[in-house]
């Protein structure tokens, strides 16, 4: 193989885990510790400079960090990221000061956000601080999008919600609620400079199977819909036997509501085998604590109407085949029921979008955006978040919030849109003196915490309390010690290796090899502890000196202990913290190159 | 000295020997040498030695001397049995402790100081009786603990870091092994693992004392130019002509099939030495001819390694003796000790 390029800012990147599997990349091991040492408020601005909503992502993202997080593969348990995100949040003192401001002075550039959630929020986050005009068209009375009228609030709190959506609002943002946008061409007309579309995707899927229509009085709800009647306060009973269709997170969020509603036996009803559903792990196990019954293998069959009022509903009885590709009928029952939720999922929809405009739809009615730049056909509109390709989740709308921002600060500074500022890094040796780093380098065998909730005698009394009690000091102190600190990375050079195998024999994962070289699959064979995981990359060196062999890195399950650093006499082995410099179309504390001199004006404004 | 002991790591995936025992079951405590001593990359092949040899570290006994190496046993195998003796003494220790229980595998650590200079007469004495044990010169030619003054095996012309270039001649413990009557010569590097487990898997295996001489430079006093045991010296000049494989009992079959090996030298409990190469001429029975090859390679200044000479054939301690079969402990006290009567009536064959 050819040597290592850690010059790369992928290379290192990818090696922390998290940050590399977040769609807004956010410096999970840096934040973690600094809640180590305490320092919250710091904690908490790290974490709002990549992914804008730190308290409400710490209860309800998506954790594509988790699986990926390195300690799961060596102890089978990620560290509890998420949790020690929402740490920050609830001990932080006040962060005001500290949050980038909208200068007095404008900048003349007037962006319309249409939407007032996550994607469109983080827009507004990043472009008021340089100066931007921006008018937000939201059609409820209240900010958040889904994070608001989908999420129920013994997830997450208005408080919460309330203070992370105001901080951007705060800066100016002229926001205008219950103004849904009914025209595309209408608005283009108003003269905005540029245009962002983040409206999410609306309808929730129907159903349509015999008797679906048939009711007098409707008992049957699509689920995103009537969480938002639940959340604006149109909806505040349901029957005490619901049947919730569907096991996506939606479902989740239905099933728990119901209960707080007045529903006593909840049935959540899936097709599919438990391993084929959608819902998060823990959201299930959220909703099996608190007595949720989920039933598999039952197909939806008929809604059964008696008189025009709904009783129950038919179902097959499926059994499926190895790998749950082919089923056949087993039987056929009718449960008994006096509501039904449908949470199968949900699409974009842009009735309000006229086809003439130059925004081009494909197949499925999703509109075509590059997914670097966030722009649709039609220059100068954006799309974001759900709206942009799909239902995906907050974190990802957090990302495309970000680069849309990028894009509309080019695009009205007259600079390519494709023109992305480049990616940073740098490293910074933490050397403290012999045998002594800048950070807490022993590996502490504990195990994940668990997250306390209010008592299930407690819990259904109103159905805005809070389930989740947030970390203890105690669980705080014990999970932050479990995070690998991935981005201190074990830097090497080759000049300096006298090959004594020190580092190869202190390693207690045994992840150093030094070998002669070879290609890739071949090497893999000749490592001192079994290749275990191809998708982790092998670090290679130069030839090294004396015998001009090389040193491999199975960068796996190395848990930057730094022992290797320690034992070695050259100080060829040094443990370097890795950060990652991501762009940002404002970066208040940062300045960065501009990609050209017409950009930087008003990027100086902030 | 690390800032934290090497932490176990819990991994899901944990290879395990014959055993059920992790590689980790086999180290010791941290090491307290300099960072990058040869003698902690020894220490690690010991590991992995007796690990890959699934022998239980309880059937293990670890003793040394005074030095460095002699704190070495420390750092593997921290279930078995050791004993840190007085300098120079590592041979006679092992040579009491093997006659008392002979059913335990022996590895004795030692330097160049330690068994060159005031406990040669001891070494040299425990080759004569063959102790059936596995005797590791970790070799760097120089005192490392008293600040590198150099030692009975420095070369001439070997440049100490401070003070004049050696001008006594050096003892190599292969050529007097080879005097004494050693029935196992090794050598080895401590940079070269590869090499250095198998040798101390023949080590183990054979029947009798073990010579294994293994360079092992010292970072602090012995590794600048002008050092004939610095990594980059014997990297430049050491010849592996002689290469060998160690094949045990349970992996003789699969492995004989095909092998081209030049010899094969089977030992007392089945398994296989197997030397892959060897130069012309030369044969790893014969003594004149290694003693020969040997002080051929030292006049052209190179450093001979591999299993340099070795005989399966000679008694080793209780068979000259005719001792029991099982160790002493085990025995029974009526056997151990049959009392007056029966001393009585064994001293009447001496009057």
């Amino acid at each position: 193989m050819d040597p290592t390029n850690d010059q790369d800012p992928n290379y290192y990147h990818k090696v922390v885990d998290c940050q590399w599997a977040c769609p807004a990349h956010t410096d999970v091991p840096s934040y973690i510790r600094l809640i180590a040492q305490g320092q919250f408020d710091d904690a908490y601005l790290l974490n709002r400079e990549s992914n804008v909503f730190p308290g409400i992502l710490g209860r309800t993202c998506d954790r594509p960090c988790e699986p990926a997080c390195r300690r799961g593969r060596v102890d089978g348990e990620p560290v509890a990221i998420c949790r020690l995100k929402r740490v920050t949040s609830d001990l932080k003192g006040d962060v005001s000061d500290r949050i980038p401001k909208a200068p007095a002075e404008k900048n003349g550039k007037r962006v319309a956000c249409i939407g007032a959630g996550p994607s469109a929020l983080t827009v507004a986050n990043d472009l008021m601080p340089l100066g931007y005009e921006i008018v937000m068209f939201e059609q409820f009375s209240r900010p958040g999008g889904l994070m608001r009228t989908n999420i129920p609030e013994f997830r997450l709190p208005d408080n919460v919600l309330n203070e992370e959506t105001q901080v951007i609002l705060d800066m100016g943002v002229d926001i205008r609620y219950d103004s849904p946008i009914t025209s595309l061409r209408d608005l283009l007309k108003e003269g905005f400079d540029a245009i962002f579309v983040g409206v999410g995707a609306p309808r929730g899927k129907e159903l349509d199977l015999p008797g679906r229509h048939d009711e007098i009085e409707s008992h049957i709800y699509i689920g995103i819909d009537w969480l938002e009647s639940v959340s604006f306060g149109h909806i505040e009973s349901i029957g005490s036997r619901v049947l919730i269709i569907g096991v996506g997170n939606t479902a989740m969020d239905c099933c728990r509501t119901s209960l707080r509603l007045g529903g006593e036996q909840i049935k959540v009803m899936a097709r599919r085998p438990r391993e084929y559903f959608k819902a998060s792990p823990w959201e299930l196990d959220d909703a099996e604590e608190e007595g949720i019954e989920i039933i598999v293998n039952h197909a939806p069959k008929r809604f059964v109407i008696d008189d025009g009022r709904l009783v129950g509903m038919e179902f097959d009885v499926l059994e499926w085949d190895e790998g749950a590709q082919h089923s056949k009928v087993v039987e056929t029952i009718i449960i008994e029921c006096d509501d039904v939720i449908l949470a199968i999922g949900q699409e974009n929809a842009f009735p309000w979008i006229e086809r003439d405009l130059g925004v081009e739809f494909d197949e499925w009615n999703v509109p075509v955006v590059d997914s670097a730049t966030m722009e649709s056909t039609l220059p100068g509109v954006f799309f974001g978040g759900d709206a942009a390709f799909g239902p995906k989740n907050i974190i990802w709308a957090v990302a495309h919030g970000h680069e849309a921002a990028i894009s509309i600060n080019n695009y009205c500074s007259d600079v390519s849109v494709h023109e992305r500022p480049p990616v940073g890094m740098n490293l910074v040796s933490q050397k403290m003196g012999m045998s002594q780093w800048s950070y807490h380098n022993d590996y502490n065998p504990a195990s994940r915490q668990q997250m306390t909730h209010v008592e299930l005698t407690k819990r259904f009394s109103s159905l805005n309390l809070e389930v989740e009690l947030g970390f203890t000091v105690e669980q705080t102190v014990r999970e932050v010690q479990r995070c690998l600190n991935c981005d201190v990375q074990t830097a090497f050079r080759a000049p300096l290796c006298i090959e004594c195998d020190a580092c190869i024999d202190i390693c207690p994962v045994q992840c150093l090899t030094i070998t002669g070289n070879g290609q890739e699959s071949d090497l893999r064979t000749r490592l001192s502890a079994p290749s275990l995981n191809v998708d982790q990359a092998l670090y290679v060196s130069a030839p090294l000196p004396q015998t001009g062999r090389v040193m491999v890195k199975d960068e796996d399950v190395c848990v930057h202990c730094g022992l290797c650093a320690e034992r070695c006499p050259t100080a060829a082995w040094d443990m370097e913290e890795f950060t990652l410099d991501i762009p940002y179309a404002s970066n208040t504390t940062i300045l960065r190159i501009p990609v050209r001199s017409g950009a930087a004006t008003s990027q100086v404004g902030s | 000295m690390p800032s934290i002991t090497k932490p176990r790591i819990p991994l899901a995936v944990q290879q395990v020997n014959e055993i059920g025992l992790t590689i980790h079951d086999y180290e010791g405590a941290m090491s307290t040498l300099c960072a990058g001593c040869g003698h902690d990359s020894i220490t690690a092949a010991i590991v992995h030695t007796f690990w890959e040899l699934s022998t239980p570290p309880h059937q293990i006994a670890k003793l040394s001397g005074i030095g460095c190496s002699s704190k070495t046993p420390t750092y593997f195998v921290r279930g078995a049995h050791g004993f840190n003796s007085a300098h120079g003494r590592m041979a006679t220790i092992a040579t009491g402790a093997n006659a008392a229980n002979r059913e335990l595998t022996y590895i004795g650590i030692s330097g160049d100081g330690d068994s060159l200079s005031i406990g040669l007469g001891h070494l040299a004495h425990a080759i004569r009786r063959n102790v059936n044990m596995v005797y590791l010169i970790e070799n760097n030619g120089v005192y490392g603990l008293t600040k590198g003054q150099v030692s009975p095996s420095a070369d001439i012309g070997t440049r100490p870091k401070r003070g004049e270039p050696n001008a006594v001649a050096p003892i190599d413990p292969m050529l007097l092994g080879l005097t004494m009557g050693a029935t196992f010569l090794a050598r080895g590097f401590s940079g070269d693992k590869e090499q250095l487990i198998p040798l101390l898997k023949a080590g183990v295996a054979h029947n009798g004392l073990a010579l294994i001489d293994v360079i092992s430079p010292c970072v602090t006093f012995n590794d600048h130019e002008g050092s004939t045991k610095s990594y980059r010296y014997i990297r430049e000049h050491e010849v592996k002509e002689i290469q060998t494989d160690y094949v045990p009992v349970r992996d003789e079959i699969k492995v004989s099939i095909g092998a081209s090996a030049s010899r094969e030298v089977v030992m007392h409990d089945g398994s296989v030495v197997r030397f892959r190469s060897v130069p012309k001429n030369y044969d790893p029975s014969d003594r004149g001819k290694v003693e020969e090859y040997i002080r051929d390679r030292q006049s052209r200044g190179e450093v001979a390694t591999g299993l340099l000479y070795m005989n399966e054939s000679p008694p080793d301690l209780h068979d000259l003796h005719h001792t029991p079969t099982l160790g002493l402990n085990k025995l029974p006290f009526s056997k151990l000790c049959p009392g007056s009567l029966e001393l009585d009536e064994l001293q009447k064959d001496f009057r």
